[in-house]
């Protein structure tokens, strides 16, 4: 019988009840006694100089309270990046300046030129059409590859060109990548773009800046995954407040995907703005602002060579990246090309030689930053279509090659300098056959083909680095910050416990899969737990919510700090069972001396730890509450293997999702529910991105697809029913609750395999010319590449 | 939205008056010129919303053709034409979303003349007289380009009317993200004749295709189109979802599946 408390039991969502009955407390929600409306003007050019900008009459429209400008921002930080990569030949990357408010340029449609804060929304808005603005058209830098040709039109003028960085990975590995490349028996090359995609959680972003003169208190209510993060990085590196006069809220928040990990303009405008004005400032996105100030994800161009010897194993690996950083250097741009994705080019596969190279490049577009799996996703995508595209070239079953690649062995140290603990490659491929029913693909395919369509099948595997991550290796790796986190076990006299926690729930289902695991360790009710988590005045300095690191990491701390909250429990029961700490153990909430029938319950030791009329006082202090901090040995490896079968219309190009099957291994599982449900939405993302998604730029820098008119997202029928497995588990070896992340998974596993399947399909057809397709494979994609 | 007067005449009378003031506009169900509004795209200084005229209001059969209220919606359309004009029934339940088809009026939708809307098809497609306050318009005379109609300043469409086909079908290829028609094609058979309309594809918006018309009127089979090339794909809309050749394509695909489906 499946369990219905504690971990492994499928506990329904209890902060479902307030999100679906619209009692949840979002950050619009929030509103101060006396706030203004700010509304940004933004740039409706992609690159220009700003040769003029008169406020005179916007400031004596109605309902001004004040305009702001560059100009009130010299002298104030930019917005800081958090993580500083080393180029190939030793060099720091280029960093240029992120003002709040543009200065002299502006750099990408979208770039915040001025702020009008005003008594109402209305009337900021009506101000800000008054404002006088000359801009000089630059060309605008749209195409990474001609960013890079000498005599470009440059991004930032005080950088010698619109390189980033240059980075080789790993560079000493180079010459013998190259060496084995051309000794090798078969190449398979493939050049390809990841697309460009705008996260568009659900709930736009928000953020409301409060200031208390009296106390010379700052709060940001703001829509973060991370309010630590922010209170931080805007407190420290742009408006010097100290962290104990800055408070950093994100209550309920509409979801992420990564946009909302990163420092904004607007929160730190909001928070500057209601110190110089004393009172409240609230800014509130609209859809379209969201399109063009949301850090965008993805946009990668790649060229990935795979090498195989006579018998078709792989021996080495060599790709060329062009990645667009956007332009801005957004929170932690520079590390999702590299190290979110450099470390993952091996794959499910014991490839010994890899060598991967990224130039990432500064255009006059949005910044792009991590989005639901980062670099990971990118790592995958090449990999697994460059590996189906050898086995077409060489002859051979897909499923057979990779099979025959597979690293069998654990731990396994990479060529791309990450060791994978634990794994079970050939039991997730084995489940993936199983639950896709692979065997009964051909009768689906000569079914389909009676009725005049084209049935593809693509499989693909997928390992991925989470639970970021061990602070001392990512110091080495240019991260400026630690990436532990951290968690407060506060038992009530009572018994109840809240757990103040780092991680930060946005669709997570935290606030039901943490109490599980501390009613699991105590014995004791679910309901009798409740999590805390997003208001930096509440919560011990934690990391927050990103890379599927909240169970692995924070789960952890949480973890020790109930440990020490049993130890010291024991301690106390000891004392009131008048027997030795020893020999006390804990069962089904109740404390008891071992060998005996004497017992006292869970109540009864949190009650005398608060009313110690009879307690230890003279060896242990009252009270029960501990708080652990917690940093990862290693990542974790979740790893797995999907399917996808498509159904093709030839005579349209269209492809629909006929049948998907994910069988994940993310070691031992919390809540399957909740589980199965991170999985589902990973994959619509990933189907989204393959099919759908497209965040285009024309070459002068105009965001075409900026709303939802031509941004194609992913709705229910456009996504099959899933078929889900994750009884394979190879637990984590090194954190106490041998999990893995999962948030990610779906949609870093999922896009090869749709592509994969649109390529056996069009094969299957005759059209067997077309050996890619860039995603999205759009109708009118697909048929162009039919007829090309 | 920038400030602006509404009101809300219960006749076609009051409401004429109302749109002679300048810078009136007529309001429907508002599915393109609310967002419109919302983005500070348009500054109309009063809207005269037709959506309380209960005249304007309705779906009847007299004399072979269907009559149907400028205001009526398409969640009516959907269920009161399904008896009699299967068709076009069909058409009106693809409209957007629930929320669009108990909003979105068969009046707002041809006097918008949205190059991708569906409405224009079936007008087109049928041969439909469209009846304003002022006078009745031939559907080949009404349409006049993307966004343009032979409506003048002020004028209403009170009624739409559409002779009932034989049989008739519509076929729709939405475009990924708005779900508009990419390529929307309406065949509808007559005693007399065929008429296939196509909506999305032209620069021009919404056409005739006469050769298959032609090609239909003689053997009404999706053989019939086969034979003919796709129309010429340089007139057609070329964007981020398809080209014009692309476009052009699909015409042909659509037209042989709406004669399919009709069949």
């Amino acid at each position: 019988m499946p369990k219905d408390n504690g971990i492994g039991a499928s506990t329904k969502r209890r902060e479902d009840v307030r999100f679906l009955t619209g009692a949840g407390n979002y950050t619009d929600d929030v509103n101060v006694y006396g706030q203004a409306y700010v509304h940004f003007l933004r740039s409706d050019v992609a690159h220009g100089r700003i040769s003029k900008i008169d406020t005179s009459a916007a400031e004596a429209m109605p309902g001004v309270v004040r305009i702001f400008t560059g100009k009130d921002f010299e002298g104030i930080g930019g917005l800081p990046c958090g993580w500083q990569v080393t180029d190939r030949h030793g060099a720091a990357m280029k960093e240029p300046g992120h003002p709040v408010l543009a200065q002299g340029k502006v750099r990408h449609v979208g770039d915040p030129i001025a702020a009008v804060v005003a008594e109402s929304l209305a009337e900021a808005r009506d101000a800000a059409e008054a404002i006088e603005v000359e801009i000089e058209d630059l060309p605008a830098v749209v195409d990474m590859k001609a960013a890079l040709e000498s005599g470009a039109a440059k991004v930032h003028d005080d950088l010698d060109d619109n390189l980033c960085y240059d980075w080789g990975f790993v560079e000493e590995n180079k010459e013998a990548v190259d060496k084995a490349i051309s000794e090798a028996a078969h190449v398979t090359t493939l050049e390809l773009k990841n697309n460009r995609l705008v996260a568009n959680p659900m709930e736009p972003r928000v953020a409301v800046g409060d200031y208390s003169a009296a106390n010379d208190e700052s709060t940001l209510f703001t829509t973060s995954q991370n309010p630590h993060v922010i209170r931080l990085l805007m407190g420290a590196f742009v408006l010097g407040i100290p962290e104990h006069k800055l408070r950093v809220v994100a209550p309920d928040v509409g979801g992420g995907f990564g946009t909302k990990i990163f420092h904004y303009a607007e929160e730190a405008f909001c928070t500057f703005a209601a110190r110089q004005l004393k009172r409240a400032v609230k800014w509130t996105s609209t859809r379209s602002e969201a399109f063009m100030s949301d850090a965008h994800g993805r946009d990668h161009v790649t060229k990935i060579e795979l090498a195989l010897d006579a018998d078709n194993n792989f021996t080495a690996i060599r790709t060329e990246t062009y990645a667009n950083m956007g332009a801005y250097l957004s929170t932690f741009a520079p590390s999702v090309p590299t190290w979110l994705h450099g470390t993952l080019m091996a794959g499910n596969y014991k490839t010994p030689l890899i060598y991967v190279n990224v130039k990432a490049v500064f255009t006059n577009t949005v910044p792009v930053d991590a989005y639901r799996g980062a670099g990971r996703p990118e790592a995958t995508y090449q990999l697994e279509r460059v590996i189906d595209k050898a086995a077409r070239e060489l002859g051979v079953d897909p499923i057979a090659l990779r099979r025959q690649n597979f690293i069998t062995e654990f731990p396994y140290a990479t060529p791309v300098a990450v060791e994978y603990d634990t794994g079970d490659y050939p039991a997730t491929m084995d489940k993936l056959e199983e639950i896709a029913d692979i065997k009964g693909f051909a009768a689906r395919r000569a079914e389909s083909e009676k009725r005049g369509k084209l049935r593809g099948l693509g499989v693909n595997c997928y390992i991925e680095a989470c639970g970021i991550a061990p602070s001392n290796l990512v110091g080495q790796l240019g991260a400026r910050a630690g990436l532990y986190d951290a968690a407060t076990v506060r038992v009530n006299a009572t018994g109840s416990i809240s757990v103040m926690v780092g991680a930060h729930s946005h669709g997570q289902g935290h606030e039901t899969s943490f109490p599980q695991v501390v009613a699991e360790m105590l014995g004791i009710d679910e309901s009798m737990v409740d999590i805390v988590h997003g208001d930096s005045s509440k919560i011990p300095f934690g990391m927050g919510t990103y890379g599927s690191r909240s169970i692995a990491v924070c789960g952890s701390a949480m973890v020790r700090a109930t440990e020490k909250i049993i130890n010291k429990a024991k301690k106390i029961a000891a004392h009131l069972l008048e027997a030795s700490e020893a020999d006390i153990e804990l069962k089904d909430g109740q404390f008891s001396v071992a060998g005996t029938d004497k017992s006292v319950a869970w109540g009864d030791v949190t009650l005398a730890a608060y009313v110690p009329h009879n307690y230890p006082l003279e060896d242990i202090e009252p009270g029960l509450e501990e708080t652990a901090f917690y940093d990862p040995a290693n990542f974790t490896y979740p790893s797995g293997a999907y399917a996808c079968e498509v159904e093709l219309d030839p005579e349209t190009g269209k492809v629909t999702i006929e049948r998907f099957a994910a069988a994940d291994d993310f070691g031992n599982i919390i809540n399957p529910m909740i589980v199965s449900g991170q999985v589902h939405g990973g994959l619509a993302q990933g189907i989204g991105q393959a099919l759908l998604e497209d965040c285009a730029y024309d070459e002068t820098g105009q965001l075409i697809s900026a709303s939802y008119m031509d941004y194609a997202m992913p709705r229910a029928d456009d996504v099959p029913f899933y078929a889900v497995d994750h009884s394979c588990q190879t637990p984590c070896t090194h954190n106490p609750l041998g999990v893995k992340g999962c948030g990610e998974a779906g949609a870093i596993g999922s896009p090869p395999s749709v592509i994969n399947a649109v390529i056996d399909a069009l094969h299957s057809g005759g059209h067997s010319h077309v050996t890619h397709i860039d995603m999205p494979a759009s109708p009118s994609r697909v048929w162009a590449a039919m007829h090309g | 939205m920038y400030n602006f007067e509404l009101v809300t005449p219960s006749s076609v009378d009051e409401a004429v008056a109302a749109l002679g003031e300048e810078d009136a506009q007529p309001l429907g169900g508002g599915q393109t010129l609310i967002p419109t509004l919302k983005q500070r795209l348009a500054m109309p200084t009063k809207l005269v919303s037709l959506s309380r005229i209960e005249a304007l209001k309705g779906v009847k059969s007299e004399g072979g053709a269907l009559l149907i209220g400028g205001a009526t919606t398409h969640g009516t359309v959907a269920r009161e034409a399904a008896g009699q004009f299967p068709g076009l029934a069909d058409l009106a339940a693809h409209i957007g979303d629930p929320a669009v088809r108990n909003r979105g009026t068969i009046g707002g939708s041809l006097a918008n003349n949205d190059p991708s809307a569906c409405y224009p098809a079936a007008a087109l497609g049928t041969g439909a007289t469209i009846v304003t306050n002022s006078r009745e318009i031939a559907a080949d005379d009404y349409f006049q380009g993307m966004f343009a109609t032979a409506l003048e300043e002020g004028e209403i469409i009170t009624e739409v009317r559409l002779p009932i086909p034989e049989t008739s079908n519509y076929q729709k290829f939405e475009q990924p993200a708005s779900r508009f028609a990419l390529v929307g094609v309406f065949v509808a058979k007559y005693a007399d004749g065929v008429r296939v309309a196509v909506t999305g594809a032209s620069n021009d918006g919404v056409f005739r295709w006469s050769e298959a018309e032609a090609a239909l009127a003689s053997n009404f089979a999706a053989d019939a189109v086969e034979g003919l090339s796709a129309p010429d794909g340089s007139g057609m809309i070329s964007d981020l979802h398809g080209s014009g050749s692309y476009r052009a394509h699909l015409v042909k695909v659509l037209t042989k599946r709406a004669v399919a489906a009709a069949s």
